[in-house]
């Protein structure tokens, strides 16, 4: 603000512009990183905030208050992640917590969560909207039961990137040898995943060693750092932009003169591109029409794609209504009243054989049966068990539903949007279950 | 502006810069309230984040009107400036206004009005909230609070449940995952819903400029009767009791948030347009909750309050 009088007001305008031009320059990665506060993981997220200066003069100071008052000479950096009452007085993490911050590239959203199994519901939970995940290992402990947890749980969620982390180097004399032994031991058990694009850093959270300023105390990695990486992995190709599929969210009837006839079908395209004139199917009845607009508020498209929130005209008066979704003629997803998913159980209460649940599914509701439990996963091994069938909180499963009335859908790895379900409880009302469809 | 500002796909073809992406996420969360819901309201403080709230309302149900009233919670010792902007809006606009008055809770005998310097209606807006919650029978609630805020609402979810207390329990919140938001309640819950979660302070003032959005008078600057509290700036009014060493004297000041007279610092500032205003926070460094005087009574004040049925 000092510099701000010594300014003139065009100057400033000017500034201003191109900070706005820079800022929408910035896409946008959501990132989740699961962890226990053993691994170092309040500390690198509470060191990425820091080096990147999210961090306000304010919260610095409750920062070092708090600091002090545990008797420590240093910036406890873990402690800017600081959440609800009960989580300070356990020195734990609970639920998922979200942080912002930002570099000239990108804006960043943490997931942040906690690692341990009980919570493995908080993990699946943000790891539903994240496209990275970050993998902390301990280098003095290596490659761990929590680490195939953790990464099983990003490639059940379908997380494109994988960047893991080898954290608290400076414990191990920052020794290429711990690196390349754990890294090695990772592309092992990465097999049995199904994620693509995996990258490893040898980093110190605590000394900020490869985090956001390269380190000088492991010349033997010419790698880039967390933060570049986290800059420059290429998200584009994350959104599904080959099948087209809208589901119709909300209707807008404006019943007034000017607009007399108008009925928008307003919705956010789940993935895919819609063109005006595109010959359109509306499902569940298979009615075909047109779209003849597609609208953002007051302004006119010529086409709109994923995930943009827009509304829709279509040429033929035809009923449709929240719940129902618009595909292209030519690429429908596919249909059924039985489907097959994996789920994690978030609810104390198990699931119930043949119980009857609420399915929600991109933006309809219908009732639900579980007819089947196939297996369930040990999420430490990956070992399928066929024979325990009870499923219980924070277990992974596969199981059979039938559904009352016909799901268009497609398989989970192919859209993350209309592949992807919750379960809930009819008399609780509580969100029960994730489910993946296969 | 350039012409960047305009463009939905600056960043390449089928490509959303963050910005845009989190106004279509805004957007979805609010149509999907007037989905689920029965009786919706938007609670309007008079402040930028309600007031870039209800712009994003207003782009997703176009060309129809916002279907569904604002809710104003007046503390009684709002600034002036506040109301008619208010007014103004709700006039331009077309949409409902309902007002609970704190001052009623208090003659109601609902509440009791703290005493001292530090004295605030802050608490009881809570009380007047519910009231107005369970009379108008609403059961969804759209606040443009936002996660970067505060540390109690970086574990907020879009649809947040209240009980029939109107209690948020934070330890056992519904999982939220993909876009798949449960709104599911039993009668006399009610939800409160966060459209604005994912933006920060920074995001809400570019998309200001970026839209043009009108504000209030009080964000820019302006000379005003102001004295010096711990190191805060208030602005004087009648009901403010000073402690003996603080003397009221004028200056050149401006709100970074507005809530109402007692629980708003002012910034000294001559900013007196939003490119000013969009510099000068690009440049501070300090979080705009670090000028309410709302948060300063406790490290864990806005939890409390937030399990009580607070914004």
């Amino acid at each position: 603000m000092e510099q701000h009088t010594k300014l003139t007001k065009e100057e400033i305008k000017q500034k201003v512009d191109e900070l706005l031009n820079n800022y929408l320059e910035m896409d946008l990665l959501r990132f989740t990183t699961a962890g226990s506060v053993d691994d170092g993981k309040s500390t690198l997220i509470g060191r990425l905030l820091y080096d990147t200066k999210a961090i306000f003069q304010d919260q610095l100071d409750a920062v070092e208050r708090a600091s002090r008052r545990r008797g420590e000479d240093q910036l406890n950096l873990a402690l800017i992640t600081d959440g609800l009452k009960a989580e300070r007085e356990q020195g734990i993490t609970i639920d998922v917590a979200y942080r912002y911050f930002h570099t000239p590239k990108r804006k960043f959203i943490i997931a942040d969560t906690p690692g341990h199994v009980q919570y493995t519901r908080n993990m699946v939970t943000g790891a539903s909207t994240a496209n990275l995940a970050i993998i902390l290992i301990d280098a003095r402990n290596g490659v761990v039961e929590q680490t195939l947890r953790h990464s099983y749980i990003a490639s059940l969620l379908q997380i494109k990137h994988i960047i893991v982390t080898i954290n608290k180097m400076d414990l191990v004399g920052y020794d290429q040898e711990v690196f390349e032994k754990i890294k090695q031991d990772y592309q092992n058990i990465a097999q049995k995943l199904d994620v693509k694009d995996i990258r490893f850093v040898p980093i110190s959270a605590l000394k900020g060693d490869n985090v956001v300023e390269k380190s000088e105390n492991m010349p033997w990695y010419d790698g880039p750092t967390l933060l570049w990486l986290l800059e420059n992995i290429n998200i584009t190709s994350d959104i599904n932009l080959n099948d087209p599929r809208f589901p119709v969210q909300y209707v807008i009837r404006p019943m007034s003169d000017e607009w007399h006839d108008y009925r928008g079908y307003a919705g956010r395209i789940a993935s895919g591109v819609f063109h005006v004139g595109d010959q359109v199917m509306i499902l569940p009845s298979g009615l075909t029409t047109k779209i003849t607009s597609i609208h953002f508020a007051d302004r006119q498209l010529d086409y709109a794609f994923a995930p943009q929130s827009v509304a829709m005209t279509v040429a033929d008066d035809i009923d449709i209504s929240r719940g129902n979704m618009i595909v292209p003629v030519n690429n429908v997803p596919q249909q059924s009243n039985e489907v097959e998913m994996k789920i994690c159980w978030f609810n104390q209460r198990p699931l119930q054989p043949r119980g009857r649940y609420i399915l929600r599914h991109t933006t309809t509701e219908m009732l639900a049966m579980v007819t089947d439990v196939d297996y369930k996963l040990d999420i430490n091994t990956l070992e399928k068990n066929y024979d325990d069938k009870e499923i219980k909180m924070n277990d992974i499963a596969r199981i059979k539903v039938r559904t009352a009335q016909p799901l268009f859908f497609d398989p989970y790895k192919k859209n993350r949007q209309t592949g992807a379900v919750i379960l809930i409880d009819e008399s609780t009302n509580e969100t029960v279950a994730a489910g993946m469809i296969e | 502006m350039s012409e960047k500002l305009d463009n939905l796909e600056n960043l390449g073809k089928y490509r959303l810069n963050h910005l845009r992406e989190l106004e279509a996420e805004a957007i979805f969360v609010i149509r999907e309230t007037a989905a689920q819901f029965d009786n919706p309201a938007l609670l309007f403080s008079g402040g930028k984040d309600s007031i870039v709230l209800f712009h994003l309302a207003r782009k997703a149900f176009y060309p129809a009107k916002v279907p569904f009233p604002l809710l104003h919670i007046d503390t009684g010792h709002n600034f002036q400036e506040t109301l008619d902007f208010r007014d103004y809006l709700v006039k331009k606009h077309g949409v409902q206004l309902l007002v609970g008055s704190v001052e009623e809770t208090i003659r109601q005998g609902k509440a009791k009005e703290d005493t001292g310097y530090y004295a605030t209606r802050n608490a009881i807006q809570s009380i007047t909230l519910l009231d107005m919650i369970e009379q108008h029978k609403i059961d969804a609630a759209l606040g443009g609070a936002r996660r970067d805020e505060e540390k109690a609402r970086a574990k907020e979810r879009f649809f947040s449940h209240r009980d029939i207390f109107g209690q948020w329990d934070p330890k056992n919140q519904r999982p939220e995952l993909w876009n798949l938001f449960n709104g599911r309640k039993h009668m006399g819950e009610h939800f409160r819903v966060f459209p604005l979660s994912n933006w920060t302070e920074l995001d809400v003032w570019l998309y200001i400029y970026l839209e043009q959005i009108e504000l209030p008078s009080l964000y820019f600057t302006h000379r005003r009767k102001v004295f010096n509290r711990d190191g805060v700036w208030l602005a004087y009014a009648p009901f403010m009791r000073l402690k003996p060493d603080e003397k009221v004297e004028e200056r050149d000041v401006r709100c970074r948030t507005i809530g109402d007279i007692p629980t708003t610092g002012l910034t000294l500032s001559t900013a007196s347009t939003v490119e000013e205003i969009v510099y000068e926070i690009a440049t501070t460094r300090t979080t705009e909750r670090g000028m309410r005087f709302d948060d300063k009574v406790s490290e864990t004040s806005m939890e409390d309050r937030k399990r009580e049925g607070y914004f």
